[in-house]
């Protein structure tokens, strides 16, 4: 049986072969792999790219003080981006599934009709959830928009939510009883930090100062994003820390949501301010994309 | 040219499409035919298909007959024409025509070939069918299909009739050639087969592609039904199109959790996990609380796989643990709502919004409760209506949201509210359809009723009116469900009170439709009904049954002609009677005249008693018996006449005349023959 690192593992291997650069996870904290600029950013523009990295994903509200088998407040997705997508992306999609283990032959799979939609990245694209023996185990994701923005080539979005499907592999009912390294459980490596974040994001996080912190990274957000037009040297802006500003708008948001400190108008608001500075950092890494296209040798012909 | 007639076979082959939309599309392709010939269609989740016989080798060859300059013109302009024409002057012909005679001659256009015809065809039939969401995925300024397209088999018999000499119609969608090999089932069959018209499905089954939606269907149920199984048709017919080769399978669950609700079991088996669930036959029946007896749940469910078995109960094993888990998120669901009542959740509604614009679900509840007061509903009818939207903050709805209500009406239960309470908190958005029955109780019909009017009157006060295809808020569901209740409950509330200006004419068009096409009388009876008022709707029914009831008699399409002319002569005369004005009987003529009066009279009185009790039938009865006085008087008396004051005499006549004799029906309303022409 593997463990969760080999199922880890070979996921990584089995993409690698088909031309994936494999990256390690984004450094800011982010609510799911599509968040991370190897996604939100690079599936923008006309050039081909292809990525898979492991994201922890935390989500606050679904936090359980490490006390339901199946729902965490941190949980691992293996992400990928093929962009844009090969045309036998569902036969590559079930090899991987045989690479980690899954005879299909013995098991059942369906695709689901399941779209997509982040209203925080002005974000949507059609697909499927992969259900394999009633278990949902990848969310399947043909993008189409993202920031606003109409993608030029259309990337194939494959997350897979690994705890589940090691779960599944390993035959176990908790996630905390999965094997991640041999001899070593889930619950030995993550429990602690179910409890500890359950404990802050519902009882302790202090309300007032992640709203100043908020109100803090939307500005200095803003005031970078105002800066483009009459920045002399585009392709040395700095958009990226920009994004990262968006991101650390969106965890304190979702930590203020779980603390319950969010009322029914102040969301819908919140959620306006986050998807601006998602949508103006988008236009400006496409615009930067587009200049450096232009420049590219042979650009011209 | 050959006589023989071809067969046709399209298959577009794609990425799995979303279940509910392959019926609509089917029916499309159905409609369309192809080059004019009728198709059959068939369809998997991976896989639309056309199929036809009879077409033509080529089309038929035509012939244009062209004509040129006169014969006088001479020589010269024969050649003229000859030339520009590209033929010689021997084969001009004379064309003779009254005019006289010109050169001309017979252009011959020979029959395209049907494959060249098909090749033009088939992509704009194909990217044409209608989706409700469709996708780009070969780049943003590619076609748009429901789901990717993968592979195209399009064939085209020959004409000797020889079946490995299908031809392949050539062309090309979103990239994709068209071939001669299909797909079979995506584990269980191979991803490249080489067919022929004729060895297309018996190549298909080979791989684990079932291709008629029958046989699916019929495979499903037998084998659900030989398990247990209690077969939803909804369920069924999902089942049917996300599959290739569906495989039912029974699995078990602990018996423990048949403690919680059924309505839950269910849902969760049903609307998460795609599978039947199982009664117990030998277990006694429960009492709904709509009043039919349901049988109990047995610990079993039936899957169904999309593969051809499960030998090693691998996904048997795989479901089981899937529906454990949720059962338990269920239970635990169940456990942590019954810390709070539903009576000390109302003040949080205040932070559950109902609309943007329209504030909070505790909003909401004070505005529904108020208008039950209204409506006269009792103690109980107040409390349904106070609680009936408190379920929204617990967790069972927030994670089972089709639960919502009934899981109110059973926490309701358990919690000690009245019977008449929890069950019109249970049934309160009832009927959920025209074909779902309304709540059973006057409690819950009241409730429901407010709740729907209120949701209606908010959102029409603010613009959210639904028009053509979008309707968000489900407004239409919602009138509908008002009519629905109002004609079957037999409440007695006029639509006026409930409705006025935009509002109103919404709830009359959807009272029109209730009619018509619930109740299936026919359109013209339902205008001349609802033209003379919309009162109560047993009414409205009562007035409608007897028109229906009576028009045959033969009498009625006279009388409506007779309407329709005082319509006319009223509207080109611009008379606008008015209650105050009064017939002067002293300008009667005696004759026609003077007797339709005293027959109007006469009858008036008896009509007056009739329409008083309710019978209609008679009320109607006595307006037909009129028929040949009407008649007579039109034959003979001339409305505009001279004499402004007998004039004017005549129109008031005729006004109150239909004032009077349409106030069960507006004849003019009636469609006659006259009225088709």
């Amino acid at each position: 049986m593997d463990t969760f690192q080999d199922t880890v593992f070979k996921l990584k291997r089995y993409w690698a072969d088909r031309g994936t650069i494999i990256q390690e996870p984004y450094d800011v904290e982010v609510g799911a792999g599509t968040m991370c600029p190897e996604t939100f950013l690079r599936v923008l523009g006309s050039k081909p790219y292809r990525v898979g990295y492991v994201q922890p994903s935390r989500r606050p509200a679904d936090g359980r003080y490490g006390e339901n088998p199946n729902r965490l407040y941190k949980h691992q997705q293996f992400q990928l981006i093929l962009k844009p997508s090969p045309d036998d992306v569902l036969d590559q999609y079930l090899g991987s599934l045989q690479a980690i283990g899954i005879d299909l032959s013995k098991h059942d799979i369906k695709f689901e009709e399941d779209n997509w939609e982040a209203p925080t990245l002005g974000a949507w694209g059609i697909g499927w959830q992969v259900m394999l023996d009633g278990l949902e185990i990848t969310q399947f994701t043909y993008f189409q928009q993202c920031g606003g923005i109409d993608l030029d080539l259309v990337p194939a979005e494959i997350t897979y939510g690994l705890e589940r499907l090691t779960a599944f592999l390993q035959g176990v009912d908790s996630v905390y009883d999965i094997e991640w390294a041999p001899g070593v459980k889930y619950s030995e490596v993550r429990l602690a930090d179910e409890l500890q974040y359950s404990v802050y994001n519902f009882e302790m996080a202090d309300v007032d100062r992640l709203w100043r912190l908020l109100g803090e990274y939307e500005a200095e957000c803003k005031r970078l994003l105002g800066l483009y037009e009459k920045f002399p040297e585009k392709h040395r802006f700095p958009i990226l820390p920009a994004y990262d500003q968006v991101l650390k708008c969106s965890n304190i948001f979702n930590t203020l949501d779980a603390r319950g400190a969010i009322s029914v108008t102040e969301r819908v608001g919140v959620i306006k301010r986050v998807r601006d500075l998602a949508v103006g950092t988008a236009k400006i890494w496409a615009d930067q994309q587009s200049l450096e296209a232009a420049t590219e040798p042979g650009a011209a012909a | 040219m050959s006589e023989k007639l071809l067969d046709f076979l399209l298959e577009i082959g794609t990425e799995e499409i979303p279940d509910w939309m392959i019926p609509g599309a089917l029916k499309h392709l159905q409609q369309a035919g192809i080059l004019g010939v009728a198709v059959t269609v068939q369809a998997t989740a991976r896989r639309l298909v056309v199929k036809a016989s009879g077409l033509a080798g080529r089309q038929a060859d035509t012939e244009d007959l062209i004509s040129g300059p006169p014969k006088s013109a001479g020589a010269g302009a024969a050649q003229g024409f000859a030339k520009k024409n590209g033929v010689s002057v021997e084969q001009l012909e004379t064309i003779s025509t009254p005019k006289g005679d010109y050169f001309g001659f017979r252009k011959k256009t020979p029959g395209r070939p049907t494959i060249d015809l098909l090749a033009e065809a088939i992509p704009g039939l194909v990217l044409g069918i209608p989706w409700p969401k469709t996708m780009y995925w070969t780049g943003k300024s590619g076609p748009r299909f429901i789901r990717p397209i993968r592979w195209i088999v399009a064939l085209l018999g020959n004409e000797l009739g020889n079946e490995t000499g299908d031809q392949v119609i050539p062309f090309e969608i979103a990239g994709v050639r068209s071939g001669s090999i299909t797909r079979g089932h995506r584990v269980l069959g191979s991803g490249s087969i080489p067919v022929t018209i004729a060895t297309y499905e018996a190549g298909l089954k080979k791989n684990f592609v079932i291709l008629h939606a029958n046989e699916r269907r019929h495979k499903i149920e037998t084998e659900a039904t030989a398990l247990g199984a209690k077969i939803d048709g909804s369920l069924l017919e999902t089942l049917t199109f996300i599959t290739e080769y569906p495989t039912a399978i029974r699995g078990d669950f602990d018996p423990g959790y048949l403690e919680l609700p059924a309505e839950v079991l269910t849902t969760v088996m049903r609307h998460h996990q795609k599978y039947f669930a199982v009664e117990d036959e030998f277990a006694s029946p429960v009492l709904e609380a709509d009043g039919t007896r349901r049988h109990q749940l047995a610990p079993y469910f039936v899957a169904v796989m999309n593969t051809s078995g499960d030998p090693e109960g691998l996904i048997k094993h795989g479901n089981e643990r899937v529906l454990r888990a949720r059962f338990n998120d269920a239970r635990f669901f169940w456990n942590v709502d019954q810390q709070k009542t539903l009576a000390a959740r109302v003040d949080d509604l205040a932070h559950v919004t109902f609309q943007a614009k329209l504030g909070s679900y505790l909003d909401k509840t004070t505005r529904v409760v108020a208008l039950v007061q209204e409506f006269g509903g009792n103690a109980d009818a107040q409390r349904a209506a106070l609680l009936a939207k408190c379920d929204l903050t617990t967790e069972m709805v927030k994670e089972f949201t089709d639960l919502q209500g009934i899981v109110g009406g059973l926490y309701a239960k358990a919690q000690g509210e009245p019977e008449a309470v929890s069950r019109a908190i249970y049934e309160h958005y009832k009927p959920l359809s025209m074909e779902d029955s309304i709540p059973s109780t006057v409690e819950g019909r009241i409730v429901a009723l407010a709740d729907k009017l209120d949701t209606l009157r908010e959102c029409f006060k603010i613009g959210m009116i639904p028009s053509g295809s979008k309707d968000p808020f489900a407004l239409r569901r919602a009138a509908q469900g008002i009519v629905k209740i109002l004609a079957e409950a037999g409440l007695a509330f006029p639509l006026d009170r409930l409705a006025e200006g935009e509002l109103r004419a919404f709830l009359l068009d959807r009272i029109t439709y209730y009619f018509r096409e619930v109740r299936g009388f026919k359109y013209d009876e339902v205008n001349a009904v609802l033209a003379s008022g919309c009162g109560a709707l047993a009414n409205v029914e009562a007035r409608l049954t007897a028109l229906a009831e009576v028009r045959p008699t033969g009498d009625f399409d006279a009388l409506a002609v007779s309407f329709k002319r005082v319509n006319n002569i009223l509207r080109q005369a611009e008379y606008k009677g008015s209650d105050f004005d009064f017939l002067d009987t002293g300008l009667l003529e005696d004759g026609p005249e003077r007797e339709l009066y005293d027959a109007l009279m006469d009858v008036f009185g008896r009509l007056r008693r009739y329409q008083d009790r309710g019978d209609y039938r008679d009320a109607l009865l006595e307006i037909a018996s009129l028929r040949p006085k009407v008649d007579r008087y039109f034959d003979s008396v001339r409305v505009n006449t001279e004499d402004p004051r007998v004039r004017r005499n005549r129109l008031h006549f005729l006004w109150v005349f239909r004032r009077d004799f349409s106030t069960i029906a507006d004849f003019s309303e009636i469609v006659t023959a006259g009225d088709q022409k």
